[in-house]
C-alpha cells in the first residue's frame, strides 16, 4: 500500500475509464455545482490532482433525514462520492467499524490530517445541563464539536438542525439546542438548511468544496448562493396563479384539482429561500407545491414556530419581516378577493420590477436577521 | 471473571445507542442498553394546532419518514372522527410499500450485511467463479465475470490507496465470518447497486407527497388530487411512473435481496439459534383493505404472542389504560407521584431528570437509571416488535400468503420453524416481508386505478378540516407498523389545540432499559449467550443488535402529562 493517497484521475483510471469518460464526468459535476463552461478547467485539474479529502461526519441532535437525503443523490450518485471523491472516515450510519475502532478511525483522521479535513455536522447541541443530552462514546456533543472544530478545514452544517436548530429548537428548546454557528467561530461554516436539504443540494456543496478548493459563495445567513438566493415563491411554476390571483380554497377542491395557487392554504413559498422550485426533489420527480401541499418553510430559522402551517401568510406574526420588502404580500395581507384581483392586475404590469426590489430588499432583510441573532 | 465490553457508538443505526455487555467465557452474561440522546420535543408539541403534529412528529426519524406522520393523522383523525376517502387510504398504503421496501433493502446491505459480508475477502474471489454462482442463484442480468471482475478492480484501487473510509478499521478477517469469497464479492457488489437503486423507489413518495425524505401528509386525506385531465395533478403520467417504479422494485426484491438474503443465511444457519431474546411478540397490524377501522382486514394483523406459542393470538387495545404502559424505573426522567408505578401514555408524564455519570465517562451506573428511553409493557410482559413479531403474528392468525413465504423459506434452508426465534429469524423476517409487500404494492395500486376508472378521484375529506366543528375535548389513538415494528401515537386535544402527545414506538419496546421488577427488554434478552470470539472485535454483538435495526432518534420518550375528561369515538 503506497502512502500517498490515490488522485482521483488516477482512480478513475484504474477503475477502466478513459480520459475522454472522465472529462465528461467532470463536467458532470461542473453542471451539479452550477459552474459555468469556463470554469471547466478548474474542475478537471482538481479531480486530476488531489487524493481524496478526508471528511468526518458526525451526528448529534437529529433524525438523519440528512443522511437519508445525502444518500437520494442522483448527480453525483454517492457511491462515487463516497469511493471515489471523498474519505468518509467516520460516519455513525454508514460506517463498518463500531466503538472503540469507530473512535479510532475518527482520531486517526483528526490526527494524521490535521488542519486538512472536512467535518460535516447533522443535528444541534445540546447546551442546557452541561450537554448531558446528547453523549457519544461517553462524551458530550459539545465536547465532540469542540475538539474535531478546532482542527478541521471547514465545517459544512447539513440541514436546518445544524444550521438554525429546527425542531428541537423550537419553544421551549427544551435541552438548549443550539445550531453549530453558535459554537464554533474561526472556521468557516457553510449552512445547508432544510428538513432535509435537497440531495443534490448536499452533493452540490461537496463537489464545490473538492472541485474549486474554496467555500462557495454564501449569503448573510451562511447558506451557499447557489442554492438559497431565490425564494421558492419566486421559482414556483404556480406563480402565475398567484398573480392572476387564482387560489386553492381548500384541499383537494376544484382549485386544487387544477393546481392553483397554495398561498391561501398557508404556503411558506414567499418568505423561503431554498431550490425546491428550480431542482425539485429526488432528481427533478416533484416538490411539495407540484404535489398539492403548500411549502412549510423547512429551510428557514424558526420555521416550527411560524405556524400553524395551514393558517395563511398575511395573518401569521412571522410574515412580519416580509411586509416592508414584499409589496405583493402587502397587498394581498389586506386580505380580500378584490385585493387579490387588483394586485394581480398591476402586478402583471409591475411584475418584473417588483420582483427586483423584492429580491434585493429580502437580501438586506437577510443580512440584518444575521445582524441580529 | 466477566469482562465489560462498551460499544459506543453503535454504528449503522439511526440514532445514539450505547451498548455495555459482560463477557464471561466466550458467552454474554449480561446485557445493557442505552439511549444517549434526548430532544424532548413532545414538549415543543404542546399547544400546537393538532393538523400540523403530523410535520413535527416526521420529524422524530429521517430513516423510518413517513411512519410517524402516518401514525399522527390516524391519531387526529381518530380523536375527530375523520374517515379518509379510499384514494388516500391507498396513497397511504402505497407511500407504506414504498417506505418498507426502500428501508428494509438499505438496512439488509447498508446497515446489516457488512456483519455477515467481507469486504475484504471479496479482492480474492474469482469473478468467473463468482458470476457463475450468481448466475445459479438468480436470473438478475448484472453477473457476468465483466461484471464482477470490475466490481472486484474498483474495491481493489479503493483499498490500494490507503484511504479506506467507511470501511477503514472495520472488524475484517474476523473468524465470525464465514462466507466465501465468491458471495463477499457478490455482496459487495449489490452493496453498491442497492444503494442507486433506493433511491429510485422514493420517488413513489415524492410523486405524492411531494418530496422524500420528509413526504408531506395532511390529516383528512392525501395533500395530492386527482385529475386525468391536468398536468398539475396525480394523472395517467404519474401513475405509469408510480407503477414503473414498484416493477422495478419487485424485480429488485425478487432477483437481488431475497436470493442475497438465502444466500447468506444458508452460511450461517448457527445463527437460527443464537439471539432469540424474549417470548413475546406485539403487532398492532396495518395495511388496511377496508378503510383503517377494520383492523381484522389488515393485510398485516393485530395481535400478541406470549410465550412462543403460536397456536394462539391474543388481542390488542391500546386504549385500554391498563394494558400498554410506561415504567421509569431505569430512565432518566421523574414522575410527580410514585416513580415505580407504571402510566397508561394518557396518563403519562416526562420530566427529563439526568442522573447518570458526569460525562466523559467510561461506563454506566446500570443498577440504577442509564438510558434516555422509558420502559414500555403489555400486560407486564416485556415485547419483542418488528419484522418477526409481524410475521409469527400473520404465521398464527393463519394468514395463507404469510404461511406460504414462511415455510417456502424454511424448506429452502432446511431448518425448523423454531428457528425463526433468532437473530437469522428476524433478518429473514424482514426480508419475507419486504417479499409480500412488493407484491402488495402492486394490488394497492390497481385498486387506485380502479377507483379512479370508476369515477372516485377525492383524495380529501374536508368534514373537519375547520376546527370550529371539533368538540371541546377529544381523544385519540393512532396505531401502524413502522418498518421496526409497532408503532402508536396518542393524542389529547382541547380547546382545539394539543393538551399533550405521546408516542411508544418500536425501538423503545426493543431498546428500553429493564423494568421495575428487573425484566429485560428485547435487545438486553437477545444478547445474552452471544457467543464473543474476541472481547476486543465484538462482532456478534453487533449482528444481533443489527437484526433488530435500531432506531434510536424514534425511541427516545415523548412527552404528556394527565389526561381528564374525554371525548372518545372509536374508529378503529
Amino acid at each position: 500500500m503506497s502512502d500517498k493517497p490515490l488522485t482521483i484521475w488516477e482512480q478513475a483510471q484504474m477503475q477502466g475509464y478513459s480520459r475522454r469518460d472522465f472529462l465528461q464526468f467532470c463536467s458532470w459535476i461542473a453542471a451539479a455545482a452550477g459552474i459555468q463552461a469556463t470554469g471547466l478547467a478548474q474542475v478537471v485539474e482538481a479531480l486530476d490532482k488531489k487524493p481524496r479529502l478526508p471528511v468526518v461526519w458526525f451526528h448529534f441532535q437529529e433524525c438523519t433525514c440528512c443522511s437519508e437525503s445525502f444518500i437520494r443523490s442522483s448527480h453525483p450518485i454517492v457511491s462515487d462520492i463516497i469511493l471515489d471523491k471523498i474519505s468518509l472516515d467516520y460516519t455513525e450510519t454508514l460506517q463498518a467499524a463500531a466503538g472503540k475502532q469507530a473512535e479510532e478511525a475518527l482520531h486517526k483522521t483528526m490526527t494524521q490530517f490535521k488542519g486538512q479535513y472536512l467535518m460535516l455536522v447533522e443535528g444541534s447541541v445540546p447546551t442546557e445541563e452541561d450537554g448531558v443530552y446528547c453523549c457519544i462514546a461517553g462524551k458530550t456533543a459539545l465536547d465532540i464539536l469542540k475538539e474535531a472544530a478546532s482542527d478541521a478545514k471547514a465545517i459544512v452544517a447539513w440541514g436546518s438542525c445544524a444550521s438554525n436548530g429546527c425542531i428541537q429548537a423550537a419553544n421551549p428548546n427544551p435541552t438548549g439546542a443550539t445550531p453549530i454557528h453558535k459554537l464554533v467561530s474561526g472556521k468557516p461554516i457553510i449552512n445547508v438548511p432544510g428538513c432535509p436539504p435537497i440531495a443534490e443540494v448536499m452533493a452540490g456543496t461537496i463537489v464545490h468544496l473538492l472541485a474549486f478548493d474554496r467555500i462557495p459563495q454564501l449569503d448573510g445567513l451562511g447558506r451557499p448562493k447557489a442554492f438559497y438566493s431565490r425564494r421558492v415563491h419566486d421559482t414556483c411554476y404556480r406563480r402565475p396563479n398567484y398573480d392572476a390571483g387564482l387560489f386553492v380554497q381548500a384541499f383537494d377542491d376544484e382549485n386544487a384539482k387544477r393546481g392553483y395557487c397554495l398561498y391561501k392554504m398557508g404556503c411558506r413559498g414567499p418568505v423561503t429561500y431554498n431550490a425546491c422550485g428550480v431542482m425539485r426533489w429526488n432528481n427533478g420527480v416533484s416538490f411539495p407545491i407540484q404535489s398539492g401541499h403548500g411549502c412549510i418553510g423547512c429551510s428557514e430559522a424558526n420555521f416550527w414556530d411560524n405556524g400553524p402551517f395551514y393558517q395563511h401568510l398575511a395573518s401569521f406574526p412571522g410574515f412580519g419581516i416580509e411586509t416592508t420588502a414584499d409589496k405583493v404580500g402587502l397587498v394581498v395581507g389586506a386580505g380580500t378577493l378584490i385585493g387579490i384581483a387588483g394586485h394581480a392586475i398591476s402586478t402583471n404590469i409591475r411584475k418584473r420590477k417588483l420582483i427586483l426590489e423584492e429580491i434585493e430588499s429580502s437580501r438586506n432583510t437577510s443580512d440584518t436577521k444575521k445582524g441580529d441573532e | 471473571m466477566a469482562n465489560r465490553i462498551v460499544i459506543d457508538p453503535i454504528t449503522r443505526i439511526e440514532g445514539h445507542l450505547r451498548i455495555e455487555v459482560e463477557v464471561k467465557d466466550g458467552k454474554v452474561v449480561d446485557a445493557y442498553s442505552s439511549g444517549t440522546m434526548v430532544r424532548g420535543f413532545e414538549i415543543i408539541l404542546k399547544g400546537r394546532d393538532p393538523r400540523d403534529a403530523w410535520a413535527f412528529t416526521e420529524r422524530v426519524c429521517g430513516v423510518c419518514t413517513t411512519v410517524h406522520a402516518l401514525a399522527s393523522v390516524r391519531t387526529v383523525e381518530d380523536a375527530l372522527g375523520i374517515t379518509v376517502p379510499p384514494n388516500a387510504e391507498l396513497i397511504r398504503n402505497l407511500m407504506f410499500c414504498t417506505q418498507y421496501m426502500q428501508d428494509h433493502v438499505v438496512h439488509f446491505y447498508h446497515l446489516h450485511a457488512l456483519d455477515w459480508v467481507d469486504v475484504v475477502s471479496a479482492l480474492k474471489a474469482d469473478p468467473k467463479k463468482t458470476s457463475e454462482l450468481a448466475q445459479s442463484l438468480s436470473s438478475w442480468p448484472k453477473s457476468s465475470p465483466m461484471y464482477f471482475s470490475d466490481i472486484q478492480k474498483r474495491l481493489t484501487a479503493f483499498v490500494n490507496s490507503g484511504q479506506l473510509g467507511i470501511f477503514a478499521n472495520a472488524y475484517w478477517g474476523h473468524p465470525a465470518y464465514k462466507l466465501p469469497p465468491e458471495v463477499n464479492l457478490i455482496g459487495t457488489a449489490h452493496y453498491l447497486e442497492a444503494l442507486e437503486w433506493q433511491k429510485e423507489i422514493v420517488k413513489i413518495h415524492t410523486i405524492f407527497g411531494g418530496k422524500n425524505p420528509h413526504p408531506n401528509y395532511l390529516v383528512g386525506g392525501a395533500p395530492c388530487s386527482i385529475n386525468l385531465d391536468e398536468s398539475n395533478a396525480i394523472n395517467a403520467e404519474r401513475l405509469a411512473h408510480v407503477k414503473q417504479l414498484l416493477d422495478q422494485a419487485k424485480v429488485f426484491i425478487e432477483q437481488v435481496y431475497l436470493p442475497d438474503l438465502m444466500a447468506v443465511a444458508s452460511f450461517y444457519k448457527d445463527w437460527g439459534a443464537i439471539g432469540g431474546g424474549l417470548q413475546n411478540y406485539l403487532a398492532y397490524g396495518d395495511l388496511p383493505m377496508n378503510g383503517y377501522s377494520e383492523p381484522a382486514k389488515f393485510k398485516f394483523p393485530r395481535g400478541v404472542i406470549l410465550n412462543r406459542n403460536l397456536k394462539e393470538v391474543l388481542p390488542v387495545d391500546a386504549k385500554n389504560r391498563k394494558e400498554i404502559q410506561e415504567y421509569i424505573s431505569h430512565s432518566w426522567y421523574e414522575y410527580s407521584g410514585e416513580n415505580e408505578l407504571a402510566r397508561h401514555p394518557w396518563e403519562g408524564e416526562t420530566k427529563l431528570k439526568y442522573t447518570g455519570p458526569k460525562p466523559p465517562y467510561e461506563h454506566l451506573n446500570v443498577e440504577q437509571k442509564y438510558s434516555w428511553l422509558k420502559t414500555p409493557r403489555w400486560n407486564d410482559h416485556a415485547m419483542e416488535v418488528g419484522p418477526l413479531a409481524r410475521l409469527l403474528v400473520a404465521y398464527a392468525s393463519g394468514r395463507e400468503d404469510v404461511k406460504e413465504v414462511v415455510n417456502e423459506a424454511l424448506k429452502k434452508l432446511n431448518v425448523p420453524v423454531e428457528a425463526l426465534f433468532s437473530t437469522l429469524g428476524r433478518t429473514a423476517a424482514r426480508g419475507l416481508e419486504t417479499r409480500l409487500i412488493a407484491h402488495w404494492a402492486n394490488e394497492f395500486y390497481d385498486q387506485l386505478i380502479d377507483n379512479i376508472k370508476n369515477g372516485d378521484t377525492r383524495t380529501f375529506n374536508d368534514a373537519k378540516w375547520e376546527p370550529d366543528t371539533w368538540p371541546a375535548v377529544a381523544e385519540g389513538v393512532g396505531l401502524s407498523e413502522a418498518p421496526r415494528g409497532a408503532l402508536a401515537h396518542w393524542i389529547v386535544i382541547k380547546d382545539k389545540k394539543i393538551a399533550n402527545y405521546q408516542l411508544v414506538v418500536p425501538s423503545t419496546w426493543n431498546a428500553s432499559p429493564r423494568d421495575h421488577l428487573g425484566q429485560m427488554s428485547a435487545y438486553e434478552a437477545s444478547l445474552i449467550g452471544t457467543p464473543v470470539h474476541n472481547p476486543e472485535q465484538p462482532l456478534e454483538v453487533l449482528r444481533t443488535i443489527h437484526s433488530f435495526d435500531p432506531c434510536l432518534a424514534c425511541a427516545v420518550h415523548l412527552y404528556d402529562e394527565k389526561g381528564s375528561t374525554v371525548h372518545h369515538l372509536n374508529t378503529f
